[in-house]
Protein backbone atom coordinates (compact mmCIF):
# COMPACT_ATOMS: atom_id res chain seq x y z
CA UNK A 1 0.00 0.00 0.00
CA UNK A 2 2.82 2.36 0.93
CA UNK A 3 4.60 1.81 -2.38
CA UNK A 4 1.32 2.23 -4.24
CA UNK A 5 0.90 5.60 -2.59
CA UNK A 6 4.49 6.55 -3.30
CA UNK A 7 4.08 5.49 -6.92
CA UNK A 8 0.88 7.53 -7.21
CA UNK A 9 2.79 10.68 -6.24
CA UNK A 10 5.65 9.87 -8.60
CA UNK A 11 3.14 9.28 -11.41
CA UNK A 12 1.37 12.56 -10.77
CA UNK A 13 4.57 14.58 -10.51
CA UNK A 14 5.83 13.13 -13.81
CA UNK A 15 2.50 14.01 -15.45
CA UNK A 16 2.65 17.51 -13.94
CA UNK A 17 6.20 18.05 -15.21
CA UNK A 18 5.11 16.89 -18.64
CA UNK A 19 2.17 19.21 -19.09
CA UNK A 20 3.94 22.20 -17.53
CA UNK A 21 6.55 21.74 -20.27
CA UNK A 22 3.71 21.71 -22.80
CA UNK A 23 2.56 25.09 -21.49
CA UNK A 24 5.95 26.75 -21.49
CA UNK A 25 6.60 25.54 -25.03
CA UNK A 26 3.33 26.87 -26.38
CA UNK A 27 3.48 30.58 -27.24
CA UNK A 28 -0.22 30.45 -27.98
CA UNK A 29 -1.04 29.33 -24.42
CA UNK A 30 1.18 31.93 -22.79
CA UNK A 31 -0.28 34.73 -24.90
CA UNK A 32 -3.88 33.70 -24.30
CA UNK A 33 -3.64 33.19 -20.56
CA UNK A 34 -1.47 36.17 -19.61
CA UNK A 35 -0.92 38.65 -22.43
CA UNK A 36 -4.60 38.86 -23.41
CA UNK A 37 -5.90 39.53 -19.87
CA UNK A 38 -3.15 42.12 -19.39
CA UNK A 39 -4.13 43.78 -22.68
CA UNK A 40 -7.76 43.82 -21.53
CA UNK A 41 -6.66 45.41 -18.29
CA UNK A 42 -4.69 48.10 -20.14
CA UNK A 43 -7.62 48.73 -22.47
CA UNK A 44 -10.17 49.08 -19.71
CA UNK A 45 -7.97 51.18 -17.41
CA UNK A 46 -6.40 53.54 -19.93
CA UNK A 47 -9.02 53.74 -22.70
CA UNK A 48 -12.47 52.99 -21.33
CA UNK A 49 -11.89 53.37 -17.60
CA UNK A 50 -11.96 57.16 -17.61
CA UNK A 51 -15.62 57.09 -18.56
CA UNK A 52 -16.64 54.40 -16.10
CA UNK A 53 -18.07 55.52 -12.76
CA UNK A 54 -17.40 52.87 -10.14
CA UNK A 55 -17.46 54.98 -7.05
CA UNK A 56 -13.82 54.12 -6.35
CA UNK A 57 -10.95 56.46 -7.15
CA UNK A 58 -8.75 53.67 -8.49
CA UNK A 59 -10.27 51.72 -11.41
CA UNK A 60 -7.46 49.11 -11.46
CA UNK A 61 -8.48 48.11 -7.94
CA UNK A 62 -12.06 47.70 -9.13
CA UNK A 63 -11.17 45.83 -12.31
CA UNK A 64 -8.49 43.38 -11.16
CA UNK A 65 -10.69 40.60 -9.71
CA UNK A 66 -12.70 40.32 -12.95
CA UNK A 67 -9.54 40.20 -15.05
CA UNK A 68 -8.17 37.40 -12.89
CA UNK A 69 -11.35 35.37 -13.38
CA UNK A 70 -11.17 35.89 -17.16
CA UNK A 71 -7.56 34.73 -17.18
CA UNK A 72 -8.49 31.58 -15.28
CA UNK A 73 -11.47 30.90 -17.56
CA UNK A 74 -9.22 31.06 -20.63
CA UNK A 75 -6.51 29.08 -18.84
CA UNK A 76 -8.77 26.10 -18.15
CA UNK A 77 -9.82 25.88 -21.81
CA UNK A 78 -6.26 24.73 -22.47
CA UNK A 79 -6.69 22.00 -19.88
CA UNK A 80 -9.61 20.72 -21.93
CA UNK A 81 -7.49 20.98 -25.08
CA UNK A 82 -4.50 19.10 -23.59
CA UNK A 83 -6.70 16.39 -22.16
CA UNK A 84 -8.47 16.01 -25.50
CA UNK A 85 -5.22 15.65 -27.47
CA UNK A 86 -3.84 13.10 -24.98
CA UNK A 87 -6.93 10.94 -25.24
CA UNK A 88 -7.00 11.17 -29.04
CA UNK A 89 -3.33 10.34 -29.54
CA UNK A 90 -1.63 7.05 -28.81
CA UNK A 91 0.09 8.39 -25.70
CA UNK A 92 -3.07 7.80 -23.63
CA UNK A 93 -3.09 4.11 -24.59
CA UNK A 94 0.58 3.84 -23.75
CA UNK A 95 -0.02 5.23 -20.26
CA UNK A 96 -3.05 3.00 -19.76
CA UNK A 97 -1.09 -0.15 -20.61
CA UNK A 98 1.64 0.73 -18.11
CA UNK A 99 1.51 -0.32 -14.47
CA UNK A 100 0.79 3.20 -13.24
CA UNK A 101 -2.08 4.68 -11.30
CA UNK A 102 -5.25 4.77 -13.42
CA UNK A 103 -6.10 8.35 -12.56
CA UNK A 104 -2.56 9.81 -12.61
CA UNK A 105 -3.00 11.37 -16.04
CA UNK A 106 -6.21 13.15 -15.04
CA UNK A 107 -4.85 14.40 -11.72
CA UNK A 108 -1.69 15.51 -13.47
CA UNK A 109 -3.79 17.74 -15.71
CA UNK A 110 -5.75 19.09 -12.75
CA UNK A 111 -2.57 19.98 -10.85
CA UNK A 112 -1.12 21.55 -13.99
CA UNK A 113 -4.21 23.69 -14.27
CA UNK A 114 -3.82 24.89 -10.67
CA UNK A 115 -0.10 25.59 -11.07
CA UNK A 116 -0.31 27.35 -14.44
CA UNK A 117 -3.29 29.49 -13.44
CA UNK A 118 -1.49 30.46 -10.24
CA UNK A 119 1.44 31.64 -12.34
CA UNK A 120 -0.71 33.72 -14.68
CA UNK A 121 -2.62 35.22 -11.71
CA UNK A 122 0.67 36.28 -10.09
CA UNK A 123 1.97 37.78 -13.34
CA UNK A 124 -1.25 39.74 -13.86
CA UNK A 125 -1.21 41.03 -10.27
CA UNK A 126 2.40 42.19 -10.74
CA UNK A 127 1.43 44.12 -13.87
CA UNK A 128 -1.57 45.56 -12.01
CA UNK A 129 0.79 46.78 -9.28
CA UNK A 130 2.82 48.64 -11.89
CA UNK A 131 -0.45 50.14 -13.18
CA UNK A 132 -1.29 51.48 -9.75
CA UNK A 133 -3.15 48.65 -8.09
CA UNK A 134 -2.88 48.97 -4.30
CA UNK A 135 -4.28 46.81 -1.54
CA UNK A 136 -4.46 47.54 2.16
CA UNK A 137 -5.25 43.90 2.93
CA UNK A 138 -3.12 41.86 5.32
CA UNK A 139 -1.90 38.29 5.00
CA UNK A 140 -5.16 36.60 5.96
CA UNK A 141 -7.38 38.33 3.39
CA UNK A 142 -4.78 37.60 0.71
CA UNK A 143 -4.80 33.96 1.70
CA UNK A 144 -8.57 34.01 1.47
CA UNK A 145 -8.33 35.50 -2.04
CA UNK A 146 -5.84 32.80 -3.03
CA UNK A 147 -8.21 30.18 -1.63
CA UNK A 148 -11.22 31.49 -3.56
CA UNK A 149 -9.21 31.69 -6.81
CA UNK A 150 -7.91 28.14 -6.27
CA UNK A 151 -11.45 26.85 -5.69
CA UNK A 152 -12.69 28.73 -8.76
CA UNK A 153 -9.85 27.23 -10.82
CA UNK A 154 -10.58 23.72 -9.55
CA UNK A 155 -14.29 24.05 -10.23
CA UNK A 156 -13.72 25.20 -13.83
CA UNK A 157 -10.91 22.65 -14.33
CA UNK A 158 -13.30 19.79 -13.63
CA UNK A 159 -15.80 21.34 -16.05
CA UNK A 160 -12.95 21.48 -18.57
CA UNK A 161 -12.13 17.84 -17.87
CA UNK A 162 -15.66 16.82 -18.88
CA UNK A 163 -15.32 18.79 -22.12
CA UNK A 164 -11.83 17.47 -22.87
CA UNK A 165 -12.77 13.84 -22.24
CA UNK A 166 -16.05 13.79 -24.09
CA UNK A 167 -15.45 16.16 -27.02
CA UNK A 168 -15.39 14.76 -30.55
CA UNK A 169 -13.33 17.56 -32.09
CA UNK A 170 -10.62 19.97 -30.94
CA UNK A 171 -12.98 22.91 -31.38
CA UNK A 172 -15.59 21.22 -29.25
CA UNK A 173 -13.03 20.64 -26.51
CA UNK A 174 -12.29 24.31 -26.02
CA UNK A 175 -15.47 26.02 -27.29
CA UNK A 176 -17.25 25.51 -23.96
CA UNK A 177 -14.96 28.07 -22.33
CA UNK A 178 -16.06 31.06 -24.44
CA UNK A 179 -19.25 31.66 -22.42
CA UNK A 180 -17.15 31.37 -19.27
CA UNK A 181 -14.69 33.98 -20.52
CA UNK A 182 -17.62 36.20 -21.46
CA UNK A 183 -19.46 35.82 -18.16
CA UNK A 184 -17.49 38.55 -16.30
CA UNK A 185 -18.80 41.15 -18.79
CA UNK A 186 -22.35 40.56 -17.55
CA UNK A 187 -21.41 40.96 -13.92
CA UNK A 188 -20.08 43.64 -11.63
CA UNK A 189 -16.53 42.86 -12.80
CA UNK A 190 -16.17 45.90 -15.11
CA UNK A 191 -19.00 48.25 -14.13
CA UNK A 192 -21.41 48.37 -11.20
CA UNK A 193 -24.67 46.56 -11.96
CA UNK A 194 -26.84 49.59 -11.04
CA UNK A 195 -26.71 51.02 -14.55
CA UNK A 196 -27.94 47.82 -16.24
CA UNK A 197 -31.55 47.25 -17.41
CA UNK A 198 -33.56 45.17 -14.93
CA UNK A 199 -33.39 41.78 -16.71
CA UNK A 200 -29.65 42.00 -17.27
CA UNK A 201 -29.13 43.30 -13.77
CA UNK A 202 -31.00 40.42 -12.16
CA UNK A 203 -28.90 37.98 -14.16
CA UNK A 204 -25.67 39.82 -13.40
CA UNK A 205 -26.32 40.02 -9.68
CA UNK A 206 -27.19 36.36 -9.34
CA UNK A 207 -24.55 34.65 -11.46
CA UNK A 208 -21.45 33.23 -9.78
CA UNK A 209 -18.94 35.74 -11.15
CA UNK A 210 -20.50 38.71 -9.35
CA UNK A 211 -20.36 37.17 -5.89
CA UNK A 212 -16.79 35.96 -6.46
CA UNK A 213 -15.68 39.34 -7.82
CA UNK A 214 -17.39 41.22 -4.97
CA UNK A 215 -15.78 39.00 -2.30
CA UNK A 216 -12.30 39.34 -3.76
CA UNK A 217 -12.73 43.08 -4.15
CA UNK A 218 -13.92 43.43 -0.54
CA UNK A 219 -11.08 41.26 0.78
CA UNK A 220 -8.43 43.21 -1.13
CA UNK A 221 -9.74 46.60 -0.01
CA UNK A 222 -10.13 45.44 3.60
CA UNK A 223 -13.91 45.90 3.55
CA UNK A 224 -16.42 43.57 5.24
CA UNK A 225 -17.25 40.74 2.81
CA UNK A 226 -20.75 40.09 4.08
CA UNK A 227 -22.75 37.28 2.51
CA UNK A 228 -20.97 37.42 -0.84
CA UNK A 229 -18.15 35.16 0.26
CA UNK A 230 -20.53 32.38 1.29
CA UNK A 231 -22.45 32.63 -1.97
CA UNK A 232 -19.14 32.59 -3.84
CA UNK A 233 -17.90 29.55 -1.94
CA UNK A 234 -21.20 27.74 -2.43
CA UNK A 235 -21.00 28.33 -6.20
CA UNK A 236 -17.38 27.16 -6.44
CA UNK A 237 -17.77 24.08 -4.26
CA UNK A 238 -21.11 23.20 -5.86
CA UNK A 239 -19.80 23.42 -9.43
CA UNK A 240 -16.62 21.60 -8.43
CA UNK A 241 -18.44 18.63 -6.87
CA UNK A 242 -20.95 18.19 -9.68
CA UNK A 243 -18.29 18.56 -12.38
CA UNK A 244 -15.91 16.23 -10.52
CA UNK A 245 -18.51 13.47 -10.33
CA UNK A 246 -19.36 13.77 -14.03
CA UNK A 247 -15.72 14.03 -15.13
CA UNK A 248 -14.77 10.93 -13.15
CA UNK A 249 -17.67 9.07 -14.68
CA UNK A 250 -16.59 9.97 -18.22
CA UNK A 251 -12.96 9.16 -17.37
CA UNK A 252 -13.82 5.73 -15.96
CA UNK A 253 -15.65 4.94 -19.17
CA UNK A 254 -12.51 5.83 -21.11
CA UNK A 255 -10.08 3.70 -19.11
CA UNK B 1 3.40 -24.86 -20.77
CA UNK B 2 6.10 -22.72 -19.22
CA UNK B 3 7.15 -21.62 -22.64
CA UNK B 4 3.84 -19.97 -23.46
CA UNK B 5 3.88 -16.20 -23.29
CA UNK B 6 0.36 -15.60 -24.57
CA UNK B 7 -2.57 -17.98 -24.65
CA UNK B 8 -5.83 -16.92 -26.23
CA UNK B 9 -8.93 -19.13 -26.16
CA UNK B 10 -12.34 -18.55 -27.69
CA UNK B 11 -11.95 -14.78 -27.61
CA UNK B 12 -15.12 -12.89 -28.51
CA UNK B 13 -15.84 -9.20 -28.78
CA UNK B 14 -18.67 -7.17 -30.26
CA UNK B 15 -19.12 -3.48 -30.74
CA UNK B 16 -22.85 -2.98 -30.44
CA UNK B 17 -24.30 -5.22 -33.16
CA UNK B 18 -21.05 -5.81 -34.96
CA UNK B 19 -19.32 -9.01 -33.92
CA UNK B 20 -15.62 -8.37 -34.47
CA UNK B 21 -14.11 -11.45 -32.83
CA UNK B 22 -16.03 -14.70 -33.14
CA UNK B 23 -13.83 -17.04 -31.13
CA UNK B 24 -10.12 -16.47 -31.61
CA UNK B 25 -7.57 -19.07 -30.45
CA UNK B 26 -3.80 -18.92 -30.60
CA UNK B 27 -0.69 -19.34 -28.53
CA UNK B 28 2.57 -17.46 -28.63
CA UNK B 29 5.80 -19.04 -27.51
CA UNK B 30 8.19 -17.14 -25.28
CA UNK B 31 10.91 -15.31 -27.15
CA UNK B 32 9.30 -15.77 -30.54
CA UNK B 33 7.89 -13.35 -33.09
CA UNK B 34 4.23 -13.92 -33.75
CA UNK B 35 2.46 -12.16 -36.59
CA UNK B 36 -1.26 -11.62 -36.67
CA UNK B 37 -1.98 -11.17 -40.33
CA UNK B 38 -5.21 -9.77 -41.65
CA UNK B 39 -6.79 -7.12 -43.79
CA UNK B 40 -8.18 -3.86 -42.44
CA UNK B 41 -11.10 -4.45 -40.12
CA UNK B 42 -10.24 -8.10 -39.50
CA UNK B 43 -10.08 -7.46 -35.75
CA UNK B 44 -6.30 -7.35 -35.26
CA UNK B 45 -6.33 -4.18 -33.20
CA UNK B 46 -9.20 -5.49 -31.08
CA UNK B 47 -7.13 -8.58 -30.19
CA UNK B 48 -4.17 -6.37 -29.26
CA UNK B 49 -6.36 -4.08 -27.16
CA UNK B 50 -7.75 -7.02 -25.20
CA UNK B 51 -4.28 -8.50 -24.63
CA UNK B 52 -2.93 -5.13 -23.46
CA UNK B 53 -5.81 -4.62 -20.98
CA UNK B 54 -7.35 -1.70 -22.88
CA UNK B 55 -10.52 -3.63 -23.68
CA UNK B 56 -12.43 -6.34 -21.88
CA UNK B 57 -13.52 -9.35 -23.94
CA UNK B 58 -17.17 -10.45 -24.09
CA UNK B 59 -16.19 -14.10 -23.99
CA UNK B 60 -13.19 -16.39 -23.91
CA UNK B 61 -9.90 -15.93 -22.10
CA UNK B 62 -6.66 -14.17 -22.81
CA UNK B 63 -3.68 -15.09 -20.65
CA UNK B 64 -0.58 -12.93 -20.87
CA UNK B 65 2.53 -14.07 -19.00
CA UNK B 66 0.25 -16.43 -17.10
CA UNK B 67 -2.11 -13.70 -15.92
CA UNK B 68 -5.67 -13.16 -17.09
CA UNK B 69 -5.85 -9.91 -19.04
CA UNK B 70 -9.40 -9.18 -17.91
CA UNK B 71 -9.18 -9.97 -14.19
CA UNK B 72 -5.48 -9.33 -13.45
CA UNK B 73 -4.71 -6.27 -15.58
CA UNK B 74 -2.14 -4.87 -13.13
CA UNK B 75 -0.01 -8.01 -13.25
CA UNK B 76 -0.28 -8.12 -17.04
CA UNK B 77 0.79 -4.48 -17.32
CA UNK B 78 3.95 -5.26 -15.35
CA UNK B 79 5.13 -7.52 -18.14
CA UNK B 80 4.07 -5.83 -21.37
CA UNK B 81 4.50 -2.77 -23.55
CA UNK B 82 2.32 -1.52 -26.36
CA UNK B 83 3.40 0.31 -29.47
CA UNK B 84 0.02 1.25 -30.84
CA UNK B 85 -1.10 1.96 -34.35
CA UNK B 86 -0.57 5.70 -33.93
CA UNK B 87 2.81 6.73 -32.62
CA UNK B 88 2.43 6.89 -28.85
CA UNK B 89 5.02 9.60 -28.36
CA UNK B 90 4.77 13.07 -26.88
CA UNK B 91 5.45 15.40 -29.80
CA UNK B 92 6.05 18.51 -27.73
CA UNK B 93 8.80 16.85 -25.73
CA UNK B 94 12.22 15.81 -27.04
CA UNK B 95 13.12 12.15 -27.54
CA UNK B 96 15.25 12.23 -24.41
CA UNK B 97 12.43 13.75 -22.35
CA UNK B 98 10.02 11.12 -23.66
CA UNK B 99 12.35 8.31 -22.61
CA UNK B 100 13.12 9.82 -19.20
CA UNK B 101 9.39 10.30 -18.60
CA UNK B 102 8.57 6.65 -19.31
CA UNK B 103 11.59 5.47 -17.29
CA UNK B 104 10.36 7.48 -14.30
CA UNK B 105 6.87 6.03 -14.70
CA UNK B 106 8.44 2.58 -14.58
CA UNK B 107 10.23 3.63 -11.38
CA UNK B 108 13.67 2.82 -12.78
CA UNK B 109 16.72 3.80 -10.77
CA UNK B 110 18.57 5.84 -13.35
CA UNK B 111 16.18 7.31 -15.93
CA UNK B 112 18.84 9.46 -17.66
CA UNK B 113 21.15 6.51 -18.17
CA UNK B 114 18.30 4.37 -19.50
CA UNK B 115 17.40 7.16 -21.93
CA UNK B 116 21.00 7.58 -23.12
CA UNK B 117 21.38 3.85 -23.75
CA UNK B 118 18.18 3.57 -25.73
CA UNK B 119 18.89 6.72 -27.76
CA UNK B 120 22.19 5.21 -28.79
CA UNK B 121 20.73 1.81 -29.53
CA UNK B 122 18.01 3.25 -31.73
CA UNK B 123 20.27 5.74 -33.51
CA UNK B 124 18.56 8.79 -32.08
CA UNK B 125 21.44 10.33 -30.16
CA UNK B 126 21.95 13.19 -32.63
CA UNK B 127 18.28 14.11 -32.58
CA UNK B 128 17.84 13.43 -28.86
CA UNK B 129 17.22 17.02 -27.84
CA UNK B 130 14.97 18.01 -30.71
CA UNK B 131 11.23 18.08 -30.29
CA UNK B 132 9.62 14.95 -31.66
CA UNK B 133 7.26 17.06 -33.81
CA UNK B 134 10.26 17.71 -36.09
CA UNK B 135 10.95 13.97 -36.60
CA UNK B 136 10.32 11.92 -39.73
CA UNK B 137 7.85 9.04 -39.62
CA UNK B 138 10.62 6.48 -39.33
CA UNK B 139 12.38 8.29 -36.47
CA UNK B 140 9.08 8.66 -34.65
CA UNK B 141 8.41 4.95 -34.98
CA UNK B 142 11.90 4.11 -33.72
CA UNK B 143 11.38 6.32 -30.68
CA UNK B 144 7.97 4.72 -30.20
CA UNK B 145 9.51 1.25 -30.07
CA UNK B 146 12.37 2.55 -27.88
CA UNK B 147 9.76 3.85 -25.41
CA UNK B 148 8.25 0.38 -25.32
CA UNK B 149 11.68 -1.07 -24.47
CA UNK B 150 12.08 1.04 -21.33
CA UNK B 151 12.19 -1.26 -18.32
CA UNK B 152 12.73 -4.32 -20.55
CA UNK B 153 9.20 -5.78 -20.65
CA UNK B 154 8.91 -9.48 -21.45
CA UNK B 155 6.31 -9.03 -24.18
CA UNK B 156 6.02 -6.26 -26.73
CA UNK B 157 2.93 -5.63 -28.80
CA UNK B 158 3.42 -3.84 -32.09
CA UNK B 159 0.19 -2.87 -33.81
CA UNK B 160 0.95 -2.32 -37.50
CA UNK B 161 4.46 -1.07 -36.77
CA UNK B 162 5.33 -0.21 -40.38
CA UNK B 163 2.07 1.17 -41.75
CA UNK B 164 2.77 4.52 -43.36
CA UNK B 165 6.54 4.15 -43.34
CA UNK B 166 8.76 4.37 -46.40
CA UNK B 167 10.66 1.22 -47.47
CA UNK B 168 13.92 2.21 -45.77
CA UNK B 169 12.23 2.95 -42.48
CA UNK B 170 10.31 -0.29 -42.77
CA UNK B 171 13.51 -2.29 -43.12
CA UNK B 172 14.94 -0.49 -40.11
CA UNK B 173 11.92 -1.43 -38.02
CA UNK B 174 12.25 -5.04 -39.17
CA UNK B 175 15.86 -5.05 -38.03
CA UNK B 176 14.85 -3.72 -34.61
CA UNK B 177 12.11 -6.31 -34.21
CA UNK B 178 14.53 -9.12 -35.06
CA UNK B 179 17.00 -7.78 -32.51
CA UNK B 180 14.29 -7.65 -29.86
CA UNK B 181 13.42 -11.29 -30.37
CA UNK B 182 17.09 -12.25 -30.45
CA UNK B 183 17.38 -10.61 -27.02
CA UNK B 184 14.65 -12.88 -25.66
CA UNK B 185 11.67 -10.53 -25.87
CA UNK B 186 8.41 -12.01 -27.09
CA UNK B 187 6.97 -9.95 -29.93
CA UNK B 188 3.38 -9.99 -31.11
CA UNK B 189 2.88 -7.84 -34.16
CA UNK B 190 -0.06 -7.21 -36.40
CA UNK B 191 0.34 -6.46 -40.06
CA UNK B 192 -1.53 -6.36 -43.30
CA UNK B 193 1.64 -6.85 -45.31
CA UNK B 194 2.28 -10.46 -46.27
CA UNK B 195 5.93 -9.76 -46.84
CA UNK B 196 6.33 -8.41 -43.33
CA UNK B 197 4.92 -11.55 -41.76
CA UNK B 198 7.12 -13.62 -44.04
CA UNK B 199 10.26 -11.65 -43.17
CA UNK B 200 9.83 -11.50 -39.43
CA UNK B 201 7.55 -14.07 -37.93
CA UNK B 202 8.37 -17.44 -36.44
CA UNK B 203 4.67 -18.13 -36.49
CA UNK B 204 1.87 -16.55 -38.45
CA UNK B 205 -1.85 -16.57 -37.74
CA UNK B 206 -4.28 -15.33 -40.35
CA UNK B 207 -7.21 -13.50 -38.83
CA UNK B 208 -10.20 -13.26 -41.13
CA UNK B 209 -13.72 -12.15 -40.28
CA UNK B 210 -13.20 -12.63 -36.57
CA UNK B 211 -11.58 -16.06 -36.65
CA UNK B 212 -8.09 -17.50 -37.08
CA UNK B 213 -8.47 -19.36 -40.37
CA UNK B 214 -4.91 -20.63 -40.60
CA UNK B 215 -1.83 -20.62 -38.44
CA UNK B 216 1.61 -22.11 -38.25
CA UNK B 217 5.14 -21.46 -39.40
CA UNK B 218 5.66 -20.13 -42.89
CA UNK B 219 6.69 -23.62 -43.99
CA UNK B 220 3.54 -25.17 -42.54
CA UNK B 221 1.35 -22.57 -44.19
CA UNK B 222 3.03 -23.20 -47.52
CA UNK B 223 2.31 -26.91 -47.23
CA UNK B 224 -1.37 -26.28 -46.64
CA UNK B 225 -1.81 -24.77 -50.04
CA UNK B 226 -1.63 -26.23 -53.55
CA UNK B 227 1.63 -27.99 -54.24
CA UNK B 228 4.38 -25.95 -55.70
CA UNK B 229 4.39 -25.73 -59.46
CA UNK B 230 7.67 -25.24 -61.19
CA UNK B 231 7.57 -22.42 -63.70
CA UNK B 232 10.33 -20.61 -65.43
CA UNK B 233 9.84 -16.90 -65.07
CA UNK B 234 12.36 -14.17 -65.68
CA UNK B 235 12.82 -12.50 -62.32
CA UNK B 236 12.19 -8.80 -62.77
CA UNK B 237 13.42 -6.56 -59.96
CA UNK B 238 10.51 -5.14 -57.98
CA UNK B 239 10.17 -1.37 -57.82
CA UNK B 240 11.15 -1.59 -54.18
CA UNK B 241 14.42 -3.33 -55.08
CA UNK B 242 15.12 -0.70 -57.72
CA UNK B 243 14.36 2.10 -55.29
CA UNK B 244 16.60 0.66 -52.60
CA UNK B 245 19.38 -0.01 -55.10
CA UNK B 246 19.36 3.59 -56.33
CA UNK B 247 19.24 5.00 -52.81
CA UNK B 248 22.04 2.67 -51.72
CA UNK B 249 24.21 3.80 -54.64
CA UNK B 250 23.62 7.44 -53.77
CA UNK B 251 24.70 6.89 -50.23
CA UNK B 252 27.74 4.91 -51.31
CA UNK B 253 28.89 7.83 -53.48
Amino acid sequence: METAKKHFFIDISVMLGRSMRHIFRSMDTIITVTVTPIAMMLLFVYVLGGAIETGTDNYVNYLLPGILLMAIASGISYTAFRLFTDVQRGIFERFQTMPISRSALLWGHVLTSLASNAISVVVIILVALIMGFRSSAGVLPWLAVAGILALFTLALTWVAAIAGLSAKTVDGASAFSYPLIFLPFISSAFVPTDSMPTVVRVFAENQPVTSIVESIRALLSDQPVGNDIWIALAWCVGIMLVAYIFAMRVYKKRV
Amino acid sequence: MKNTAIKVKGLQKSYKDLQVLKGVDFEVEKGSIFALLGSNGAGKTTVVKILTTLLKPDGGTAAVSGFDAASQPDQVRQTISLTGQFAAVDEILTARENLVMIAKLRYLKNPRQVADDLLQRFGLTDAADRRVSTYSGGMRRRLDIALSMVGKPQIIFLDEPTTGLDPEARIEVWKIVKELAAGGTTVLLTTQYLEEAEQLADKIAILHEGRIIASGTLQELKKMFPTTKVEYVEKQPSLEEIFLAIIGKREAV
